[in-house]
């Protein structure tokens, strides 16, 4: 179980059964579970569809897309059967809020998707969750059966004639299968490798049916808009970002923790207020806004609304709602180091400019932070970087792309620190020793 | 090839799930792998005859995915996550503090077969860093004093 936080400034709304043991069904119920479900089984689809468009709601996986718009691209007849897929494969490092949810709400996220089922004319909802989880998968299986238990999943829901089925399933390890095409590929028992859009999943996804994709908290949001009504729900944020957010707070800080903030906090505040600020007496030196992909703010930067469009304008991303922050006994290079290898070890291979992309970029910078690089490394990097930005079937090229050009861009002078063969300035002596080598 | 009684069922209901018997696939690989240590030829031909696929198409999928392997570990697979939000609370001196007590490198194996050590990326721990998993239970806020003695349990039950 993961350690809980609390902070006066926050709105709980998706968490607002975080520690009351809503696990358990009867449990749920009394918090106000299943009555959403129920009144969307009431109403016709396209008000289900419209009161989401006016809620605000925006993709919490990272993209930031309306969730209303989304589903309002589903057809309306359609001679495959239609789908809804919830995407628990969270793994964008930074990122830690759906594993939240599942823990401790898992019936809000299925409540949710349920609700877009009826919306888009479906009677199938899988939720996938990545393999690492497996403690959540295990309460996702019994929050299931105890939603067909009680006749609120499966057959003739509530009476009202109308069946929708609910099924977990697992994952085994790739953060590539977040992507929503290769989520499909991935639930359709195969290697996580993006499909090339258009067609989009919402006219041809799952085994070739209209399928609506989205992130555990877009779903376990949508019970409360139902609720709670769009107006009040888009009041919760800033105009076209509506609600609130799960932020997780990561890094050098003094209190870190997952936080429902209103859509639109200001970073700084978040930063110094709710997570503390930053431990040691150190000073602050960057910050990741949204999950390794965001490209990072500098402290002069972080004077910020936390929402889809503010942030933006920064030139960063609000991203996955993972806020990384950095004190400054780190060093940059490093830091761009460590989040290239990640990307080179996710990359599937499938896109040449991300799969050699990524390896060099790793290879450039290994080289540059072992203090043998040389200045046009340091334009190469750039050089590569810009020439995989919109250049492969999924995102992962541009999230490979994207923060490292910003670490160059921002950070700029400490690359060169790094040249002509000085040791990295702030590799703290004798902390780390030599790795064992292992025997082949 | 004999599975446990638990993966039958669920196996069973899984197919049911799905229009298609391939998509039981990589959810079953890992369940088998849980009980088996590794993904031997035997539960590779196993599971390929069941679902109708080829041996390829089923080491296809496997090589793909982290968390599936085709080699033995030991019975602990202590996977150290180094990824940004763990480096920056002591992930990568968690990961040399293993390697130093274990006496063995990322990737490798303790010679009486208990523990395994893996490098991994983020596991989604990251505002309860720095985390590792063993097996499939998370220890998190790990300093290498917790680490010794989350160690030591686990050693203890292994040798039991």
């Amino acid at each position: 179980m993961a350690d809980l936080v609390s902070h006066p400034d926050e709105v709980r709304v998706v968490s607002k059964r975080f520690g009351l043991g809503a696990t358990n069904i009867d449990r749920y119920v009394e918090l106000d579970g299943y009555k959403a479900l129920r009144k969307a089984l009431s109403m016709k689809p396209d008000d289900i569809i419209n009161e989401v468009k006016a809620s605000g709601l925006r993709g919490r996986g990272g993209a930031g897309f309306s969730t209303g718009m989304k589903w309002s691209f589903v057809p309306k007849q359609s001679a495959k059967p239609k789908y809804v897929l919830c995407n628990g494969d969270e793994s964008e490092p930074g990122t830690c809020k759906d594993r939240l949810i599942f823990e401790q709400d898992p019936h809000s996220v299925i409540e949710g998707a349920m609700i877009a089922a009826i919306a888009v004319g479906s009677h199938a909802c899988y939720i996938y969750i990545r393999g690492e989880y497996r403690y959540l998968s295990v309460i996702m299986q019994k929050a299931i059966k105890d939603a067909y238990a009680r006749g609120f999943a499966g057959k003739n829901i509530f009476g009202s004639g109308y069946d929708i089925d609910v099924y977990w399933h697992g994952g085994a390890g790739a953060y590539e299968v977040g992507e929503e095409s290769a989520l499909m590929e991935s639930l359709e028992g195969k290697r996580g490798i993006p499909r090339i859009k258009p067609p989009f999943p919402a006219v041809v996804g799952l085994w070739g049916g209209p399928t609506v994709i989205n992130n555990a908290e877009t779903l376990a949001s949508v019970p409360p808009i139902m609720l709670g009504g769009a107006e009040w729900y888009a009041g919760l944020g800033t105009p076209k970002n509506g609600g609130t957010r799960l932020f997780c707070l990561a890094g050098n800080l003094q209190r870190p923790g997952v936080y429902e903030l209103p859509m639109g906090y200001n970073l700084q505040k978040m930063i110094y207020d709710v997570g503390g600020g930053i431990p040691n007496g150190r000073a602050l030196k960057a910050v990741v806004p949204g999950g390794s992909s965001t490209p990072v703010l500098l402290p002069e930067e972080i004077d910020v609304a936390m929402d889809f469009d503010s942030v933006a304008k920064t030139g960063s991303m609000l991203g996955s709602g993972g806020v990384v922050v950095l004190d400054d006994t780190n060093c940059i290079v490093k830091f761009a180091l460590r989040t290239i290898k990640f990307y080179q070890h996710e990359s599937c291979g499938w896109c040449i400019p991300c799969r050699e992309g990524t390896d060099w970029l790793k290879k450039t910078l290994t080289r540059l932070h072992a203090g043998g690089g040389m200045m046009k490394d340091i334009d190469n990097i750039q050089y590569l970087s810009e020439n995989m930005l919109g250049r492969t079937f999924c995102p992962l090229g541009d999230a490979a792309a994207m923060p490292t050009i910003a670490f160059v861009k921002k950070f700029r002078k400490e690359f060169e620190d790094h040249l002509e063969g000085r040791p990295c300035p702030f590799e703290k002596e004798g902390a780390v020793e030599q790795m064992p080598v292992l025997a082949h | 090839m004999k599975f446990s009684d638990e993966f039958e069922t669920r196996f069973a209901e899984m197919l049911t799930h799905y229009p298609t018997k391939r998509s039981v696939l990589v959810p079953s690989l890992l369940y088998a792998q849980d009980e088996t240590g590794y993904l031997s030829d035997e539960v590779v031909r196993e599971l390929a005859d069941r679902l109708e696929l080829t041996e390829l198409e089923v080491r296809s999928v496997i090589s793909y995915y982290s968390m599936l392997t085709t080699k033995p570990r030991g019975k602990y697979n202590v996977q150290v996550c180094t990824n940004i939000a763990c480096m920056l609370r002591g992930g990568e001196e968690l990961l040399h503090h293993c390697a130093k007590r274990l006496a063995i490198a990322p990737k490798g194996t303790t010679p009486d077969g208990i523990f395994t050590l893996e490098e991994v990326e983020c596991i989604g721990a990251c505002s309860w860093a720095p985390a590792i998993q063993v097996n499939y239970d998370f220890h998190e806020n790990l300093t290498p004093e917790k680490l010794d003695a989350i160690l030591d349990d686990y050693k203890k039950k292994g040798t039991q």
